[in-house]
């Protein structure tokens, strides 16, 4: 492995757990707010979170594309306000793996929120304690093992991200480039040796990820 | 139901002796004016010819892993001999036919000036696209171009490599790069960028599009007749036209 090899490695580790963390609270609210009340519009929002997993991943990319380049509403809005550009650095890369995983998680979440028996939560708060004490010391632990699970395939989804990134992030070696992008690209050169290594790197932090989630699903059954 | 078959098949069978499909493999930046030329020579031949355009790197791979080309038209010699090397066109075939220039391109709305090489080092250029210059010829050309100024090192932090040189047109376009290398024959085509630089021929790298018959072509006869048009005169008009050189 060579250094630019562990560059394109490490950042696409930290820019998939960094997306996972981006989605976590938001996800869970919606989550959450599917699950345990109805509101006016509720399947519409429901249908649209859900849109990236179905949509081809490149369509994702290409209204992130459109938003969010210079001259598209909230780039330029970004650009002339905080001189702040988002296609084609990492912010891009890091856009794109959260719009694609986030239904995973929030339809991980909400079943498990689904699966919590409310009367437990009732029963917490005659005994006083507060919307956000019940969510937290009562709700989220029983749902944990859904929501970690949830995060887990966010994360994994991140990891093998490509259409949604090559849109909006390019694939500039040691700024944009992820492991899925560099193997592409290095297959597109010729450089085969380098496919090789990265996809053996992604083989082996699938096989971790899947490991982790086991072990952590098992620990919790007992 | 069964003559109705039948008939059907033998239809079928006399397109398919008259009519040949021509699989043609081209430098993305030939597109535009290949298909102007393609839909004449459809007309007079009968034949029907079919594109696979992209990279020249890309499409030079595609045919070492046996795609189905009959012909391949490259934007650089060098991808055109690393399938000579390989044995995979037929050398005979091969001629260099077209010339080309590098520009540098800025959105039309840019107000930018770009009055030579150095230019592309001001802060004001953040980013920069080309075509991947590990490979695709308008990139090779670009980057051997900066070399010779001894600007890359400067300028390849900004680079944003894209995977055709059309892609690279596309991003300055777009408005999210300020500047981009492409041919002057991409930036004829479009409305939405400017040339902002030409860069002189004494200061490029020489651009030169060959062409050649794929040697594992099932249809070598009427494919060479193709390439026989392309180095006609009327097909060379068309070529001018979008803005290329013709070599001899």
């Amino acid at each position: 492995m060579t250094s630019d090899e562990w560059q394109i490695v490490w950042f696409t580790a930290w820019v998939s757990a960094l997306s996972t963390l981006v989605i976590l609270p938001f996800g869970l609210a919606l989550a959450w707010a599917l699950a345990r009340r109805d509101w006016p519009g509720k399947s519409i929002v429901e249908t649209f979170v859900s849109l990236p997993l179905v949509m081809p991943p490149v369509a994702t990319g290409l209204i992130l594309l459109k938003l969010f380049g210079r001259r598209g509403g909230i780039g330029g809005f970004l650009h002339d306000k905080f001189n702040l550009d988002v296609i084609f650095t990492w912010r891009a890369v890091l856009l794109a793996l959260s719009v694609m995983s986030l239904p995973l998680l929030v339809r991980a979440a909400r079943v498990a929120f689904e699966e919590v028996n409310p009367r437990l939560e009732q029963i917490a708060r005659t005994l006083g304690a507060g919307d956000w004490r019940v969510f937290f010391t009562i709700t989220v632990p029983l749902a944990a093992r859904g929501i970690v699970g949830g995060m887990l395939l966010a994360f994994a989804r991140a990891l093998g991200e490509f259409g949604a990134t090559i849109m909006v992030a390019g694939s500039i070696p040691g700024k944009t480039q992820t492991i899925s992008l560099a193997i592409f690209q290095n297959v597109q050169l010729g450089d085969d040796t380098h496919a090789y290594r990265l996809l053996g790197v992604s083989v082996v932090l699938a096989f971790a990820a899947v490991w982790c989630s086991e072990l952590f699903l098992r620990r919790r059954k007992k | 139901m069964r003559k109705v078959l039948a008939c059907a098949l033998l239809l079928f069978a006399v397109i398919g002796i008259q009519a040949a499909e021509i699989t043609v493999f081209a430098a993305a930046s030939l597109t535009d004016s290949l298909k102007e030329i393609a839909a004449s020579y459809e007309k007079q031949s009968g034949d029907k010819i079919t594109f696979n355009l992209g990279a020249s790197s890309t499409l030079a791979r595609q045919i070492e892993a046996g795609a189905p080309a009959d012909i391949f038209f490259s934007a650089d010699e060098a991808q055109m001999d690393s399938l000579a090397k390989k044995g995979l066109i037929d050398p005979a075939t091969r001629k260099s036919r077209l010339g080309n220039t590098l520009v540098v391109v800025v959105a039309a709305d840019s107000t930018l000036q770009i009055n030579s090489a150095a230019d592309l080092t001001n802060a004001a250029v953040k980013q920069i696209a080309l075509a991947d210059p590990k490979a695709v010829p308008a990139g090779v050309y670009a980057k051997a171009w900066l070399t010779q100024q001894q600007l890359w090192p400067a300028i390849e932090p900004k680079v944003v490599p894209t995977e055709n040189v059309r892609a690279a047109l596309a991003a300055v376009e777009s408005g999210n790069v300020e500047a981009g290398v492409v041919y002057k024959t991409d930036a004829g085509i479009s409305r939405k960028v400017k040339v902002a630089y030409e860069v002189p021929a004494k200061d490029a790298p020489d651009i030169s599009y060959p062409m050649a018959l794929v040697k594992e072509s099932k249809q070598p006869d009427a494919a060479k007749n193709f390439l026989n048009y392309l180095d006609s005169k009327e097909a060379g008009d068309i070529f001018k036209k979008f803005g290329f050189v013709l070599r001899d």
